[in-house]
């Protein structure tokens, strides 16, 4: 039985119409057109579906949509302001920490709550933060190091 | 793709009681899905209604007191994690919790639905028996409590009833001189163990083990007490052979079954390795204090 939805995403408000069986992945990708989350696995294994509940990382494809009703979702095109991409952003980029980019917009958002919450992070604390989001392409060093670097600029914005 | 169900919200404890007897033996409890939707979308478990619990606020709770500690079912394994005061009275609680899979299941998914999932590869109920963990399980018309020890009966299978909720779980608090230590083996990490071990030493005033507990996951078709490990150590003083001989006797002791992951040798192998290691780790921080 179809039931009536509203979610907010990107700050902004959507309602829509779904089976309880739909996951918030599907909702993102289907209904939304947001395909920055992507499907990888859809067992929890490996962190490309990664999307913020509440600021907080979470896998949107072990999550019914109607759970994720009332709370605050961000996906990784919440990010940039206004065509200026998000710092963490511009130092994957400037860091050359994307390769084919399928584990990216996970990992930046596992990144992006662990600075929020943690503006300071040593190195292990991001492996830590990062560790659920498994990238085949990269080896994850220049990963590191552009969300160390990218916690730098914050400071220098300030 | 999952196979559609009834989905059910109701408002606090007791209208999901209500639920669960109304909808009895056609409906399945959903707390942060980590385990249950994975199940569901692979076509194994496919009920008729789902009635979700996971935003039950009187259940997410973490209560300390002289009576020790008390845990609402839908606390979040982060919550556990990142708890100052675990830190500081369960210290083993929040160091199990840390590598338990990534933090974004540890984010949703909660202890209650760890424990009512019981794979006997979970992290957490090892740890808690070692502790002397009960759980609290509630009906429409009323609770019980029992040791979690005796909530495992099976793969996948614990004394909940059709309409029954986990509702709490208790642990006493952690006697003078005591240690506990957790390890599981894995390949990658925050991974499931292939196998885990928990041990727990209390020393008497001499520094001779007054009560150990030796706990094992991965190992049998529940978490496992390694009684024979225990025997070993009551009443002596730390030595090597001593440790040695309580290894063997768990890796003896216990059922692993092989599969895609490691063979059954492979895991009493580890068993072996694992409690002499963690009686010496638990040993070593009683001796501490
Ligand atoms: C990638 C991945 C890695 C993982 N790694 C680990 C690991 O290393 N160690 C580990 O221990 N676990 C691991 N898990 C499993 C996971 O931690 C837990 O099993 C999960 O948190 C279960 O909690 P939940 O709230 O998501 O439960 P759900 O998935 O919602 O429910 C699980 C089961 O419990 C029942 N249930 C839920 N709550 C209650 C309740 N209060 N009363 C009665 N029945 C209830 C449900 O009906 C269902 O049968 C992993 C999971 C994933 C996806
Ligand atoms: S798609 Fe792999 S964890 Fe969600
Ligand atoms: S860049 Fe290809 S998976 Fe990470």
């Amino acid at each position: 039985m179809k039931r009536l939805i509203s979610l907010t995403v990107n700050g902004e408000n959507h309602e829509v119409v779904v089976e309880p069986r739909t996951t918030l992945l599907e909702v993102l990708r289907d209904a939304l057109g947001l395909t920055g989350a992507k499907e990888g696995c859809s067992l929890g294994n490996c962190g490309a579906c990664t999307v913020l509940l509440d600021g907080k990382p979470v896998l949107s494809c072990l999550l019914l949509a109607v759970e994720a009703q009332g709370k605050e979702i961000v996906t990784i095109e919440g990010l940039a302001e206004g065509g200026k991409l998000h710092p963490l952003q511009e130092a994957f980029v400037e860091h050359g920490a994307v390769q084919c980019g399928f584990c990216i917009p996970g990992m930046i958002l596992s990144a992006k709550a662990l600075l929020d919450e943690n503006p300071h992070p040593t190195e292990e604390e991001v492996k830590e933060a990062i560790s659920g989001n498994l990238c085949r392409c990269t080896g994850y060093s220049n990963a590191v190091r552009a969300i160390l670097a990218a916690k730098v600029k914050e400071e220098g914005e300030r | 793709m999952i196979k559609d169900f009834r989905y059910l919200r109701p408002q606090d404890l007791q209208e999901a009681l209500g639920m669960l007897r109304e909808h009895a033996g056609e409906a399945k409890v959903i707390c942060g899905g980590q385990s249950l939707l994975i199940l569901m979308r692979q076509g194994l478990v496919a009920p008729e209604y789902l009635i979700d619990i996971k935003h039950l606020e009187e259940l997410s709770y973490i209560r300390l007191d002289e009576d020790g500690l008390r845990i609402g079912a839908t606390t979040t394994h982060r919550a556990l994690e990142k708890s100052k005061e675990l830190a500081e009275r369960y210290p083993i609680i929040p160091e199990m919790e840390e590598t338990l899979a990534s933090i974004q299941t540890r984010n949703w998914g909660t202890i209650g639905g760890n424990l009512s999932h019981a794979d006997p590869a979970g992290d957490p109920a090892p740890v808690l028996i070692a502790l002397g963990a009960k759980v609290k399980l509630a009906k429409a018309d009323g609770t019980r409590e029992m040791a979690l020890e005796d909530f495992f009966l099976d793969y996948f299978e614990t004394a909940l009833e059709e309409d029954e909720l986990l509702v709490e779980i208790s642990v006493p608090p952690v006697p003078a001189r005591t240690g506990v230590a957790f390890e599981k083996f894995t390949i990658i990490g925050c991974d499931m163990g292939i196998v885990s071990a928990t041990a727990r030493v209390t020393l008497d005033e001499g520094g001779r083990a007054a009560e150990a507990r030796v706990v094992l996951g991965g190992a049998a078709p529940t978490p496992l007490r390694a009684k024979g490990a225990e025997e070993v150590l009551v009443g002596e003083d730390l030595r090597e052979e001593l440790l040695e001989e309580a290894g063997r006797k768990a890796s003896e002791e216990c059922e692993p079954i092989s599969d895609i992951h490691a063979s059954e040798g492979y895991r009493r192998e580890l068993v072996r390795v694992l409690t002499k290691r963690m009686l010496r780790k638990a040993w070593q921080r009683a001796a501490q204090g």
